[in-house]
């Protein structure tokens, strides 16, 4: 019997992304927000969520693709953390869906740029993979983690959360 | 209402609560007896009761609170272990202490109940445990329904019916039963009641009438209302395109509402400081009436606002930092006399908005801080080892205060020094985000900031235009604002070193592009007016150069997260009423980068004198180990570092061994304080000084810089050494009279200089 884990996807450049559901607040449409002059780059600016300041961060300056057009309006999935909520800017909401925890893979080598840090591993949805993001890293917009970080892949993700969550890459690969 | 009874029932309030959760704690405590946060906690509550009742003149209380408290500061020091017949003790002590503030809340006045039995219990068990039980504290009340038999105004049956009624779920009072019985009149049941007693419980009690909501509910509110506002501006602009007078006019009276309940929620959260501080000035004539000793007291700022939550938080500590200040700071008056200060002491209280923080300062002018007596304290109570001692600057010593158990009265007072103290005042501070300083200087007073964050509250600010974006400016940095039409902004800025500049009447004003700092273009059109916002921090002035200048409102400071915290230009965020998000400015971060940028002058003053901008290089130097001591560059020959073994004894001078000469020196830290500076032997950094065939060397302790500063002003009175004192890169500094410097090296240096020198 095999256990699944519950995500939230969105879509980044064709790519299907989750984030574990209960990290996520609400997803919303396009939002009005202000730009923070010498914010570090993957911080698209500030949106009111009903009263409260909370940061956007544009998820395809945060993974290094390619940047959406300029009349592409992102929508937001709205992740609670340590520090109140943030926003990811994706392109396309996606459903929520029940991934088979037997399929799922550390990535690591798989992944090049800062997909490597933030993303914490894969699972088969069949027709699609879909890749599981780690919110904690992603939020850390200050972190140097993304820089160098080539030649520690894997030996970096085993002492994270992945190690952690049930139906490692042991248990699929036999 | 007059401030005594607004005093007292303040501190009726707190002390019911306190009460409720003493209650508890003690129970916890006899579960747990080992708990030293609890008995802490338990030991605080009753030592603020205690010393409140004291000002506020009640001395049963104060009595009774006294002997609880001498009995649990046994049991914190582990002197005593908890006993069920202390936990009883204690436990009829703050029934006793709750009475006595019933009766005070009714009356104003302690009443003559009788509290001997517990003060009698509670002292013999200070002195460890005993197998008498403890005496009953209070005679009960007699009861309603037994007044009622008696005076004959009700039968048993009538009584016992009332009560099988409360007892199956019935709130009602019994009288008001009855009442509905048709057995009684009302006006026979008041009559009861107060042949019952002092205490009247039908009267809604101070306790009843206000009421403490959780702050989380308030923020919960307040967003509500946030997201209202924009709701109804989202209605109030479809409305108004569709000419439906009766939408119109509903929508309208929507606005209205929505814009009071919006200031309704904010008031709720807010308090100006005198809230905390209206009773300060009694606090301190009590002590000074106890302890004999007269203080002059001034507030400054008491009308700055203060989320309610902070109001809270500081309201224990202030008041214990000026009972600390009264108590221990200010001098006897023969004492201070004595060191030639006036009898009469010194405190001011200062508040202030400033740079996205509220600041309050706690000025004395007592004895300050005795040092010596932190470090033998400190090491006696075993707080620190003396290893640990041996690296820590005065500034470290000072911060010993803060360690929980830390007193260094002399005597415990009724006032002061049960060793509760700074500690809770620093944990308490810090709780809220806030910091706490002190600064202390021996013979001469001692001053505390406190600076807390103003995440929450509300400060009028300024709407300007920058690069496309809205930025908010305190209005509390703001000096005034200048609007340059277009050929005019064009001419009346000046650069001088590449700073630009602006001359307000007789001042030059350096000044800062907005959208330059925050890297943006400027969205101004060619010829376009120009707006300079003057604004002020940390005694600096500047002017800010925006795009536009926009309206002035209230605003709900926002933390940032730690997304960009990192930036350093921000203080926070708000909310607009459109329902965008909007940076406030960090003015004091903005005038530090002006600084840094060099195009700031000390003052508008010293910018006016120096018109001409001439400016000349000073030698930044360090003396005695945190002066700061600037020497002009111009007639120095060179900069050296020498080993420590050039210097030479000759007779009782000192000489240094330069290029195969010996060369008279003097020491700077000798010219400047008067004294001798401290030795060391390291590499001494020598400026020389060259006329003709003489040559002297002057010794400081460190060169940190060399930079450029307009022309000063020699002080009108120089003493000491120093030809004045100017502000380099924001640090006070002093200048060397260098001809006194010379002289004290080589007395005959400028002999024969008469016809040489202009």
């Amino acid at each position: 019997m095999s256990t699944t884990s519950r995500y939230s996807t969105f879509s980044l450049a064709g790519d299907l992304y989750g984030v574990e559901v209960e990290r996520v607040q609400e997803v919303l449409k396009h939002q009005p927000m202000t730009p923070v002059p010498l914010a570090p780059p993957s911080v698209a600016g500030l949106v009111n969520l009903r009263g409260q300041v909370s940061a956007a961060i544009d998820m395809r300056r945060r993974l290094d693709l390619p940047l959406r057009g300029e009349d592409d309006l992102p929508m937001n999935v709205v992740v609670r953390t340590d520090d109140g909520l943030v926003s990811l800017l994706v392109d396309r909401i996606g459903d929520v869906v029940d991934a088979d925890d037997s399929t799922f893979e550390q990535a690591q080598d798989a992944m090049t740029g800062p997909a490597r840090q933030l993303v914490r591993g894969t699972y088969d949805l069949g027709e699609k993979l879909l890749l599981a993001l780690d919110v904690d890293q992603t939020v850390d917009v200050n972190s140097r983690q993304n820089v160098g970080a080539g030649d520690r892949g894997g030996s970096t993700s085993t002492t994270g959360r992945g190690g952690t969550r049930p139906g490692t890459p042991d248990t699929s690969r036999t | 209402m007059n401030d005594m009874d607004e005093i007292v029932q303040e501190f009726l309030v707190e002390s019911y609560e306190n009460l409720d959760q003493l209650d508890r704690d003690l129970v916890a405590l006899e579960q747990d007896p080992s708990s030293r946060d609890r008995l802490g906690s338990i030991f605080r509550t009753i030592h603020t009761i205690k010393g409140t009742s004291g000002f506020l003149a009640f001395p049963k209380l104060e009595r009774v609170t006294h002997v609880g408290e001498s009995l649990l500061s046994r049991l914190r020091d582990g002197k005593l272990s908890l006993t069920a017949e202390m936990t009883t003790g204690l436990l009829a002590m703050v029934d006793a202490v709750r009475g006595l503030l019933a009766c005070i809340e009714a009356t104003g006045l302690e009443g003559d109940a009788d509290h001997t039995a517990v003060i009698a219990v509670l002292t013999r068990l200070q002195d460890g445990p005993s197998p008498a039980a403890a005496a009953p504290a209070e005679e009960p009340r007699p009861m309603i329904g037994d007044l009622l038999v008696q005076t004959g105004k009700a039968t048993e049956e009538d009584v016992h019916f009332a009560i099988r009624e409360q007892e199956i779920g019935d709130p009602r009072h019994i009288g008001e039963i009855l009442v509905e019985q048709g057995v009684l009149e009302p006006g026979e049941v008041a009559e009861m009641l107060s042949q019952q007693g002092d205490v009247i419980p039908q009267q809604r009690s101070i306790y009843e009438s206000t009421l403490r909501v959780d702050v989380a509910l308030l923020d919960d509110l307040m967003n509500l209302v946030g997201e209202l506002v924009l709701t109804r501006n989202e209605i109030v602009s479809t409305i108004a395109g569709q000419g439906n007078q009766v939408l119109l006019r509903a929508s309208q009276r929507l606005n209205g509402i929505a814009t009071e309940l919006q200031a309704g929620v904010m008031a709720a959260r807010m308090q100006p400081i005198n809230m905390v501080w209206q009773k300060i000035p009694r606090i301190v004539r009590d002590i000074c009436v106890n302890v004999d000793k007269t203080v002059h007291l001034d507030i400054e700022g008491q009308d700055t606002e203060l989320d309610k939550t902070i109001i809270e938080a500081i309201n224990a500590p202030l008041t214990h930092l000026v009972r600390n200040a009264v108590d221990h700071g200010i001098e006897d008056a023969k004492v201070r006399l004595a060191a030639g200060k006036p009898a009469e002491g010194r405190i001011a209280m200062r508040a202030r908005h400033e740079s996205g923080a509220v600041t309050i300062e706690i000025l004395d002018d007592g004895a300050g801080i005795n040092l010596t007596k932190v470090r033998d304290k400190a090491l006696q109570k075993g707080l620190v080892t003396p290893q640990q001692l041996r690296g820590m600057s005065d500034a470290d010593l000072t911060n010993l205060i803060f360690l929980p158990g830390f007193s260094t009265a002399e005597r415990v007072t009724n006032v002061s020094g049960r060793g509760v103290g700074m500690d809770v005042v620093r944990t308490n501070i810090e709780k809220i985000g806030g910091a706490i300083d002190v600064q202390s200087a021996m013979g001469v007073g001692t001053t505390i900031r406190i600076k807390i964050p103003l995440t929450l509250a509300i400060i009028p600010a300024l709407s300007v235009r920058s690069g496309g974006e809205r930025y908010a400016v305190p209005q509390v940095n703001l000096l005034e604002l200048v609007r340059l039409e277009g050929d005019e902004a064009a001419t009346a800025i000046q650069t001088i070193h590449s700073a630009p500049v602006f001359r307000l009447r007789d001042a030059l004003l350096p000044l800062i592009y907005l959208h330059d700092r925050l890297g943006l273009e400027s969205q101004r059109p060619d010829g376009g007016a120009l707006f300079i916002v003057v604004l002020q921090a940390d005694d600096r002035e500047f002017g800010l150069v925006v795009d536009d200048v926009e309206d002035t409102q209230e605003i709900v400071v926002k933390a940032l997260q730690k997304q960009i915290k990192g930036v350093g230009v921000f203080a926070g965020a708000t909310i607009h009423g459109d329902g965008r998000v909007c940076l406030i400015l960090d003015v004091g971060a903005l005038a530090e980068r002006v600084a840094e940028g060099g195009a700031l002058r000390d003052t508008a003053e010293a910018v006016a004198e120096t018109a001409a901008v001439e400016t000349e290089s000073l030698l930044i130097t360090l003396i005695g180990g945190e002066r700061r001591l600037a020497i002009p560059l111009e007639s120095v020959t060179r900069l050296e570092e020498l080993p420590f073994s050039a210097l030479e004894r000759v007779g009782p001078r000192e000489m240094l061994q330069y290029r195969g000469a010996i060369i008279p020196m003097a020491r700077v830290s000798d010219v400047v304080t008067g004294g001798s500076g401290p030795g060391g032997d390291g590499p001494l950094s020598v400026v020389v000084y060259r006329r003709g065939e003489r040559t002297v060397g002057l010794v400081v302790d460190e060169i940190l810089d060399v930079v450029d500063q307009p022309v000063y002003e020699r002080d009108e009175a120089t003493h000491d050494g120093v030809d004045a004192t100017i502000v380099v890169a924001s640090r006070i500094t002093e200048v060397l009279d260098v001809r006194e410097a010379i002289l004290r090296a080589d007395p005959s240096f400028f002999d024969d200089a008469v016809t040489a020198e202009a």
